[in-house]
């Protein structure tokens, strides 16, 4: 399954950060985040809760770039 | 500017004006370290906090750190202004990269704005201005002149010129009547329409080609990721080598050569390295090219699926097409009546009276020459001759339509065309009238498209065709075309392609050119596929890497010539950037450059880069 999530986030280095952070997420097959549309598509792996997953992303995220949001 | 840059901003212009204050005052040693504080931390509190977060989750390299570490370095020596300026520059560099990437997303979304807010929607009488997610397929719609059209259909009432400039880049509008299909995205101009929508606004064109532009940059490119990884392990690289600048040259100094150690001098040297080592100006200004030529080039109607088929785009060296639909129009019509014994209308007239039975194009192209409705009670006995052509009876009188061997067959002695095309022989009552002569049309601008292509350094043209030889090599001599391959089925396509892929370098890439109704297989096997003519047809733009909105080829050498100024300045900034980087390491390192020279070296190439990434948005002289 696949989604896209709206993100801010203020650099490009910072984007790149968390798409590394939600790939090594578990439940998250590929994250690909795109600074300059400032969205983040995630594709779950099979079975996982896209919310719960979302969740553990989002503080994952944060752990590495403390300047970032994902709207749920 | 939002708020968060406002705010930025007034920060930097109170720090600035107590920086320059504070200089002239003659305080000196501790004084002057409380008086310059004030302005560091009005300026530096939130990286001074970022970059303690950063150190508390374990991701100390970060340009916070940096700064931090090099700011807080240059107090400790004693240089408070120093510090602040740096601190100061940081900030100011952040503020322009924030307000240029905001700038150009505006820009690129003012660029595509063609996403229709509302739909009208007639109800008892009444119009009634709606979602266009709401209006369900087969509703009656109505667009007022200046508004967009906002879903696809069918035109059920009304005539009007519509403006396609924002789909297709075509600054001539193209008129549009009752009967017509209608696609979404292009403006009423002057009529009002009443339209029955075929599809739902999810399947719209405007909202597949909104998805696609806003995907595109999600394929990264081959120097974004090269990008990504360099940052990743530059970043510490610096960071140890600022660490070895500080310590090794002074207690190599102190034990070996007998000398005084200098520690504040190798310091401040390599505090000077951190601040050189930013990555901002790389990382930030490469995706800002890539997204700024997707955005310029969809402005021009070439809609290009990701950043990496822009740098495949920009290395093509062959291109190959198909012909109909492609360099031709695909629409077959009479383009002469020769040798005729009857004057022309009444050789029309015969021929399209004894196909009128016929559903083939080229029954179909008679009648359209003939211009008047048909009375199909003229016509009897109809005789279908497989492969050959037709004979009826016409008025009473016998019709024989068809090709040579129909003349061959009934003993009629015929008349050989020498032009190209489709012929159509005819004889009435056994006696030879005629041929008419129908062929494709080449599109306006093949043979000027073929030129540009060859001007835009492409080294072989090639044309492939399910068409008769003879018709194949005709084209591919009016136009140009370095070779042709024709009678092909569409398999041998795709092994023709597989041929030419195989025979040329790895480097340089070949881009198919097709229809994308009947080319997919062919489309996705090249290195890079280009569809023709999206204006409704998805399987183009399921099937292509890179789709022309309009079915002109002229733009398939302007999308190469905005690949190339895309990759050229991508290219640019990866050299400026890292060559000015090492540079300044280098004579930081010997002692040469100072701070300000760092101060440069970081937010001076970061502003130079990123308004050269902006370039790549203007691609309308290209």
């Amino acid at each position: 399954m696949k989604k896209t999530y709206k993100i801010d986030v203020d650099c490009a280095n910072c984007a790149n950060k968390m798409e590394e952070a939600a790939n090594k997420t578990a439940g998250v097959k590929n994250a690909v985040v795109n600074f300059m549309t400032l969205k983040m598509n995630v594709e779950f792996e099979e079975g996982a809760a896209p919310k719960e997953v979302m969740q553990e992303v989002l503080k994952n995220c944060k752990k590495v770039e403390d300047d970032c949001e994902i709207f749920l | 500017m939002n708020k968060k840059q406002k705010k930025v901003l007034t920060r930097i212009i109170i720090a600035a004006v107590l920086m320059i204050a504070f200089s002239f005052l003659p305080v000196e040693g501790y004084t002057a370290f409380v008086l310059f504080m004030i302005p560091y931390l009005v300026i530096g509190y939130d990286i001074l906090i970022k970059a303690g977060k950063g150190i508390k989750n374990h991701q100390v390299f970060d340009e916070n750190f940096l700064m931090a570490v090099a700011t807080v370095g240059a107090i400790a020596l004693g240089d408070y202004r120093e510090g602040v300026a740096v601190m100061l520059f940081y900030q100011i560099g952040e503020l322009f990269q924030s307000y240029a990437v905001g700038k150009s997303r505006r820009n690129i979304s003012d660029l595509m704005d063609i996403r229709p807010d509302y739909a009208n929607i007639e109800r008892d009488g009444e119009i009634e201005e709606v979602d266009p997610d709401e209006v369900e397929i087969g509703s009656i719609i109505v667009v007022k002149p200046g508004e967009k059209v906002p879903i696809d259909g069918v035109i059920i009432e009304g005539t009007t010129t519509l403006n396609t400039s924002a789909l297709t880049g075509e600054s001539v509008p193209r008129d549009a009547s009752e009967g017509d299909e209608v696609i979404s995205g292009c403006i009423n101009m002057t009529g009002v329409l009443r339209i029955k929508t075929t599809k739902e606004f999810g399947e719209s064109t405007v909202s597949k080609i909104l998805d696609m532009v806003e995907n595109a940059s999600s394929r990264k490119s081959r120097s974004e990721n090269f990008i990504s990884k360099f940052a990743k392990y530059y970043t510490p690289a610096v960071c140890y080598g600022a660490l070895a600048l500080a310590v090794l040259p002074p207690v190599v100094r102190m034990i070996f050569m007998g000398l005084s150690p200098e520690w504040g001098d190798w310091i401040m040297r390599a505090l000077t390295f951190l601040v050189i080592s930013c990555p901002c100006a790389l990382v930030i200004s490469i995706p800002l090219s890539f997204f700024a030529g997707i955005g310029g080039a969809s402005n021009a109607g070439v809609l290009v699926k990701g950043s990496n088929y822009l740098e495949t785009l920009a290395g093509t060296k062959y291109v190959v097409f198909d012909k109909t639909g492609t360099m031709t129009q695909g629409v077959f019509e009479v383009t002469g009546v020769h040798h005729n014994t009857l004057p022309m209308d009444e050789i029309l007239e015969y021929a399209a009276l004894a196909e009128s039975f016929s559903s083939h194009p080229i029954s179909r192209s008679l009648q359209k020459a003939y211009g008047k409705a048909i009375d199909q009670s003229r016509v009897t006995d109809v005789q279908e001759v497989s492969g050959k052509g037709v004979i009826a009876k016409v008025d009473g009188r016998t019709v024989a339509a068809g090709n040579a061997k129909l003349m061959e067959m009934k003993g009629i002695p015929y008349q050989e065309c020498h032009s190209v095309g489709t012929i159509v022989h005819l004889a009435v009552d056994g006696e030879y009238v005629g041929h008419i002569l129908i062929a494709d049309l080449l599109k306006p601008h093949a043979e000027e498209a073929i030129r540009a292509l060859k001007a835009a350094g492409i080294r072989k043209t090639v044309m492939l065709t399910g068409d008769a030889k003879r018709v194949a090599d005709k084209v591919a001599a009016d136009l140009g075309i370095d070779e042709v391959y024709s009678e092909l089925l569409p398999g041998d396509k795709v092994a023709m392609v597989e041929k030419l892929l195989s025979q040329k370098n790895e480097k340089e890439k070949l881009a198919f050119v097709g229809d994308g109704i009947n080319d997919a297989p062919v489309l996705s096997r090249a290195d890079i596929g280009i569809a023709m003519g999206a204006m409704g047809s998805d399987a183009a733009i399921e099937a292509a890497d890179i789709v022309l909105m309009d079915d002109d080829p002229l733009k398939i050498a302007k999308a190469i010539r905005i690949a190339r100024k895309c990759l050229r300045i991508v290219y640019e900034n990866i050299y400026f950037a890292i060559g000015v980087k090492v540079i300044c390491l280098i004579l930081g390192a010997l002692g040469i450059a100072n701070m300000w020279v760092a101060i440069f070296a970081d937010v001076g190439v970061m502003v130079i880069a990123v308004l050269n990434a902006i370039r790549t948005l203007y691609v309308k002289n290209l």
